[in-house]
């Protein structure tokens, strides 16, 4: 299988073509630059049979993403699960819920492994030995840990807050962790600066045109583990809007190549709302997205308050008919523990975020309760398990006496009832 | 007051796609008292800059961000920001990051 596929890259505003370089603002009206392919050979490539022939990892789609060879960086990474989440969907009044769980993604437990994945691989196709990123801290994570494992040499900046944990899991993989005073967007207009100055695969700058495709795959499996169906509701947390817009240009592009029937799809945002610049423009009715100049939200992996893809978000978003919504510090909270205490999957601040917004969407018939939805959670609790420090109490601590332990289960019972197991 | 501002030369940061127009430097001097006369002298100076940054309407492009020490000029006073000597401008692309 070869690169017959992906052929250039474009002008999302005005459509002048770009050679497949590290480049990404055209240089006219400094739109974004964006892959293109060429849809008609790979509906004559692939099938649903084919697919579903391969190895259980992103690259499955391998025709959808813009490389020149096979991948090198992140071969195993994706295909996480999609589960049926009947207990969550009957807390949230919802017919049908399923949870894309992103927070067992390989190697770092978010989905910015799918990203690093191809923007990696795309830098060392163009023979690029440092690769960089301006991070919330989960790209960061990955960028640290894929560089590692393929022997390329990292930069990786992050607002100097940023959790404990979210640093830590980048030092570990030996990169250069560079912490900026100031909220991420400073960081993020920082890298830009230097992105112009050093020849470095800055992988959400000079390589966002690559890095941005890999949000596809996240799509793609949805779609495929629903059997080969696109959900009629998504929700989709937001900090640039990137995930949101690759996601419904997934189910477009299945859409195209007759990969999946054409059904309607409507796409909803998920912010924080400390930090809500897309959300807020949704509801107000505007495209002009007013940046929020100091964030204040637990949910920092979503706190850009200049966010690159906010308008192509809100368009997205109206165009398919699904609306946007925000969630406080509180409600984020709450996320994180019902879709702890209903499913079993630990979610950092950024699902609590999805999963509350979820419910209002439920709650205010924006999604129907007669409907079916599917929640994109995109990293794992314990990056951020700080925030639930003083939420969730402490263990009960006894002596080692089983006269103590049964005091203690009398105390439970007489507050619910406990049914007894199947050995009394 | 306003001899001085309009006299001054503030250092200018210019992103990689228009170092074309600036014949490859990376930092220029423009002269004004706010950001909107720094941004017409710009065009004075490198003709076919003011149509890369500004639409048919005269409005900055939804992706140029102008920074004066590095906050956002949207935070500030947009193009009527003013600017002295020793503050340092920024054009940056927009779309980047996330």
């Amino acid at each position: 299988m070869q690169t017959e596929f992906f052929t250039h890259l474009r002008c999302r505003e005005c459509g002048r073509p770009y050679p497949p370089e590290a480049i990404h603002v055209c240089e006219w009206d400094f739109g974004p630059l964006e892959a293109v392919y060429d849809y008609e050979a790979i509906r004559r490539q692939i099938s649903r049979k084919r697919i579903e022939s391969r190895a259980p990892t992103m690259w499955r789609y391998r025709e959808f993403l813009p490389l020149e060879g096979e991948p090198t960086v992140g071969t195993q990474v994706g295909f996480t699960p999609l589960i049926r989440a009947e207990r969550l969907a009957k807390a949230l009044g919802v017919r049908e819920a399923y949870v894309k769980n992103d927070t067992v993604n390989y190697p770092t437990l978010s989905f910015k492994d799918r990203v690093v994945a191809v923007s990696l691989s795309r830098a060392k196709e163009m023979g690029f030995t440092v690769v960089a990123c301006a991070s919330t801290g989960n790209l960061a994570n990955s960028v640290a840990a894929n560089a590692a494992s393929v022997g390329l040499e990292s930069y990786v900046l992050i607002p100097a807050d940023l959790e404990a944990s979210k640093v830590l899991g980048s030092l570990v993989y030996g990169t250069r962790v560079v912490g900026i005073r100031g909220p991420y967007d400073k960081v993020n207009r920082l890298c830009s600066e230097i992105a112009g100055k050093y020849q470095w695969a800055f992988v959400n700058v000079n390589l966002r045109p690559y890095y941005a495709e890999g949000s596809k795959t996240m799509g793609f499996e949805i779609a495929e583990q629903l059997g080969w169906r696109l959900p009629a509701h998504t929700v989709i947390p937001m900090a640039s809007g990137s995930l949101l817009t690759k996601i419904a240009k997934s189910y477009q592009e299945m859409i195209d190549t007759d990969l999946v029937e054409k059904t309607p799809f409507a796409i909803h945002g998920a912010q924080a709302t400390g930090c809500n610049p897309i959300s807020d423009a949704f509801q107000k009715g505007t495209e002009l997205v007013r940046p929020v100049s100091k964030p204040q939200t637990i949910a920092k992996s979503l706190a850009i308050g200049t966010p690159a893809d906010g308008y192509y978000a809100i368009q997205t978003i109206r165009k398919s008919g699904g609306a946007a919504e925000d969630a406080s510090d509180e409600e984020i909270l709450e996320g994180i523990r019902l879709l702890a205490e209903t499913t079993g999957i630990f979610a950092e601040t950024a699902g609590g975020v999805t999963v509350a917004c979820a419910r209002k969407l439920i709650a205010s018939g924006k999604i129907p309760r007669e409907g079916s939805v599917v929640l994109c959670v995109t990293g794992h609790g314990l990056k951020t398990a700080e925030v639930l420090a003083g939420v969730l109490g402490s263990p009960r601590v006894i002596e080692p006496s089983l006269r103590e332990f049964d005091r203690l289960v009398s105390s439970d019972l007489a507050e619910t009832p406990i049914p007894e197991g199947p050995g009394a | 007051m306003s001899d001085l501002t309009t006299e001054q030369t503030i250092p200018v940061r210019i992103p990689t796609p228009l170092r074309g127009l600036t014949g490859n430097k990376d930092l220029v001097s423009a002269r004004g008292g706010t950001i909107g006369e720094i941004l017409k002298d710009l065009q004075a100076q490198f003709p076919g800059i003011g149509e890369r940054l500004f639409d048919q309407t005269g409005t900055l492009r939804r992706f140029v961000a102008v920074y004066v020490n590095g906050e956002d000029i949207r935070f500030l006073q947009d193009q009527k920001t003013p600017v002295r000597p020793e503050d340092e401008v920024s054009i940056v692309p927009a779309v980047a990051g996330g």
